[in-house]
């Protein structure tokens, strides 16, 4: 990426709306050929309080590919996860050193605000958090705070537009009016995917987004997952081994807060080139 | 002997009871027995059965002895006493050989009085004794009762489970039956004052004067009881208690959860909550001495006229005293909104405040408006601090600068002074506490479900 293309896109998450970002940021990547950097991370570590749980961690994550983050419990996946969208500034003894960035542009930048930035960089958290709203609502929220769409025609097509995206138009649409709390636990989690492709995206973060989904539901975000691809960037922590070889076309292996191998997943499965992924995967622990 | 000192000995007798019990079973065991229940649960039965029996007996005794030795005596008095008195000359003469026999006498009594009296005394001596000699006779006839059941099969354990939990149910049925009992008080006084003033004209009469005459020449009102203005001065002034309580009890509510940092926290909460510690009488201290002249100082530096009694005192600082009630309440239910709920929005790129509006108080509603009808509730129960600070007369208005008066206060002006308890002056404050009673309890229920249904949406 050029010196152009990263003035240019830290100006623009700083003075246009997501939408416009998003959608402009989309039409510098597609113009390019190959698999470019999305996300590119240097030597990020996170202390919570006088604790280090991440080290020194650095990875390019390509744009369009699913990226898994594997490791056992505790190893700073999930941590690493919310640098991106800086959703570890909410918790308060937090502090992250180092830089991501996105588009060339760090994220980390004081000039950055963190409120735009996370409309940029969607998240989808383990248990299915849709809000005690309608659904249509649960959808139009995060259009709404960004003044993407007024209520009205241009919001109803957002809600129909992420909800098809998601796969889950064709079970909802006539009860949209009703809680977004009463569907089943995979409607639920598509549609906090839905939710967060409403506010237009380029990244989607998802932290175990399967854990609490029984395998029918997993199978359909999985399916999902796929299909988003085409036009999203995704970064997806798992637990689930089989999980990552289904959907990821690059993984990441953590152990203790360090990152230990990049790769793609079919040679990391096959052929990890250090011990202790090898140790992982054939699941001597973790 | 005192009841305390009976007490104390059935204390020891129950002890004893399980030494006995928990000695006979190690016996058992030690004789090579294999015990159903370890021997402490034996020697819980034996004291059980030796101390509750006892303490039941001392209970009905008590309750039991002052009206059979009454009727003992009465039946011993000599006829010419007794005949053709009423009742209440009866229970007159009574309390005058009660006070003969504890030595206070005025003037010279008859003698068949002084007679009396000695059979008094000497009935209570013998009845006291009885009591002493039979529930001594019923603790140890229950140890003997209770150690001929020992054996090594016996289910001691179990007994001892079915027995506490009969204690508890007793317990908890005195509960009950105490509130049914305030309940038809309440509802039989109220009775005896509606068939004198009818309901309608107590429900939505606009005129209340309760001045009635107590003799015949006495000039006085006839008395009026409209008690709408009564109800609108108690709603009135909950009203402003609550524009007072509500905002300052739910924003301090929202900074203490969302914004404020531990330390923060761990000092400003604790002080929020001393306000509910306040006597209420302290409150009408300071609603009177400070906040009322404030107000009228302040109100005549503008030119307007206030009461020294405003409405707007007393329920301003009526206010102050639920904040802790309304903060306490929201602050358990916006803690209670999942972390998820705020991840969510804040991952759309929410701002704390916009996640706060749209999210949190939405999802933490039924536990605030569950908080706020239990406050409202307090407030239209609350009595000090309207006695002391809001006024006597009933007045129809909606100027908080003037006086009203609420429920509670007239409950208590009715009440206080040398009045008949037959008078519709007198029963009218039991009318007054019917609606209030219903009100609150209809409040309460309210709340309560609106509070449950909310709990079961996040447990």
């Amino acid at each position: 990426m050029t010196t152009l293309d990263t003035t240019e896109a830290s100006g623009m998450i700083m003075n246009k709306t997501a939408e416009e970002a998003g959608a402009l940021a989309k039409a510098v990547s597609t113009a390019k050929a190959g698999h470019e950097t999305k996300i590119a991370a240097s030597k990020v570590s996170v202390f919570y309080g006088d604790k280090q749980a991440l080290f020194d961690v650095s990875i390019d994550i390509p744009a369009r590919q699913v990226m898994a983050f594997i490791g056992p419990s505790g190893c700073g996946k999930s941590t690493f996860l919310r640098c991106i969208n800086r959703m570890n500034d909410t918790i308060d003894n937090c502090s992250v050193k180092g830089t991501i960035e996105i588009d060339g542009a760090n994220i980390y930048d004081p000039k950055i605000d963190p409120v735009l930035l996370r409309a940029r960089v969607g998240m989808v958290f383990q248990k299915p958090n849709p809000f005690p709203k309608s659904i249509y609502d649960n959808i139009a929220y995060g259009p709404r705070i960004h003044g993407v769409a007024k209520a009205g025609s241009a919001m109803d097509e957002i809600v129909e537009r992420s909800l098809q995206r998601a796969a889950l138009w064709n079970e909802v649409k006539d009860r949209l009016d009703q809680p977004g709390t009463g569907l089943s636990g995979g409607q639920q989690q598509r549609l906090c995917i839905a939710r967060a492709i409403a506010v237009n995206p380029d990244i989607i973060l998802m932290d175990e987004p399967c854990s609490a989904l029984d395998p029918i539901a997993t199978a359909k975000v999985e399916e999902l997952i796929d299909e988003l691809r085409a036009q999203y960037t995704i970064v997806i922590v798992t637990h689930s081994m089989q999980q990552a070889a289904r959907v990821s076309q690059k993984a990441a292996f953590f152990h203790l807060g360090n990152l230990i191998e990049v790769d793609e997943t079919d040679k990391m499965f096959t052929n990890p080139s250090d011990q202790r992924t090898q140790d992982y995967i054939t699941g001597r622990f973790g | 002997m005192s009841v305390t000192l009976l007490f104390a000995i059935v204390l020891a007798l129950a002890f004893v009871g399980y030494l006995l019990g928990r000695a006979n079973a190690s016996g058992l065991k030690a004789a090579g027995n294999s015990l159903h229940s370890i021997p402490p649960y034996h020697g819980y039965f034996v004291a059980l059965w030796c101390g509750l029996p006892a303490f039941l007996l001392v209970f009905i005794w008590q309750a039991a002895q002052s009206t059979v030795v009454d009727q003992l005596l009465l039946a011993s008095l000599p006829p010419h006493l007794t005949e053709g008195m009423t009742p209440a000359r009866v229970s007159l003469m009574l309390g005058e050989i009660k006070n003969v026999a504890a030595g206070r006498m005025f003037g010279t009594p008859d003698q068949a009085i002084i007679d009396a009296a000695a059979r008094y005394q000497s009935l209570q001596n013998t009845a006291s004794l009885a009591m002493v000699v039979c529930t001594l006779a019923a603790a140890v006839a229950g140890i003997a009762f209770a150690r001929s059941r020992l054996s090594p099969e016996f289910r001691a354990r179990n007994r001892v489970d079915g027995i506490l939990r009969w204690l508890l149910i007793v317990c908890s049925i005195l509960a009950i039956l105490t509130t049914l009992g305030i309940i038809l008080s309440l509802v039989i006084e109220s009775w005896a004052f509606f068939s004198r003033v009818p309901v309608a004209e107590f429900l939505f009469g606009l005129n209340w004067s309760p001045q009635t005459p107590i003799r015949a020449d006495q000039v006085a009102s006839t008395g009026a009881f409209g008690a709408v203005p009564v109800f609108w001065g108690t709603i009135f002034i909950s009203v402003i208690a609550m524009l007072v309580a509500l905002p300052v009890g739910l924003f301090s509510a929202i900074y203490l959860v969302e914004y404020a940092d531990k330390r923060v926290r761990s000092v400003v909460k604790p002080l929020l909550e001393i306000l509910a510690g306040i006597p209420t009488i302290v409150y009408g201290f300071f609603a009177v001495l400070t906040v009322a002249p404030f107000i009228r100082e302040f109100g005549m530096s503008l030119g307007l006229s206030v009461a020294s009694n405003s409405a707007l005192a007393a329920g301003g600082v009526m206010g102050i005293m639920i904040i802790p009630f309304i903060s306490s309440f929201s602050d358990d239910a916006i803690t209670a909104v999942p972390q998820s709920m705020r991840d969510g929005a804040y991952a759309l790129g929410a701002t704390k405040a916009e996640t706060i509006r749209q999210v949190l108080l939405p999802a933490a509603l039924p536990g605030i408006v569950g908080g706020v009808l239990l406050a409202v509730s307090r407030a239209i129960g609350e009595t000090m601090i309207v006695v002391m600070a809001a006024g006597l007369t009933a007045t129809l208005t909606v100027n908080p600068l003037e006086g009203v008066t609420t429920v509670t206060v007239q409950i208590v002006t009715l009440l206080i002074g040398d009045t008949e308890f037959d008078s519709p002056k007198t029963l009218a404050a039991f009318g007054l506490g019917l609606v209030l009673f219903i009100s609150t309890l209809a409040l309460n229920i309210l709340a309560l479900q609106v509070v449950k249904r909310y709990r079961e949406r996040y447990e």
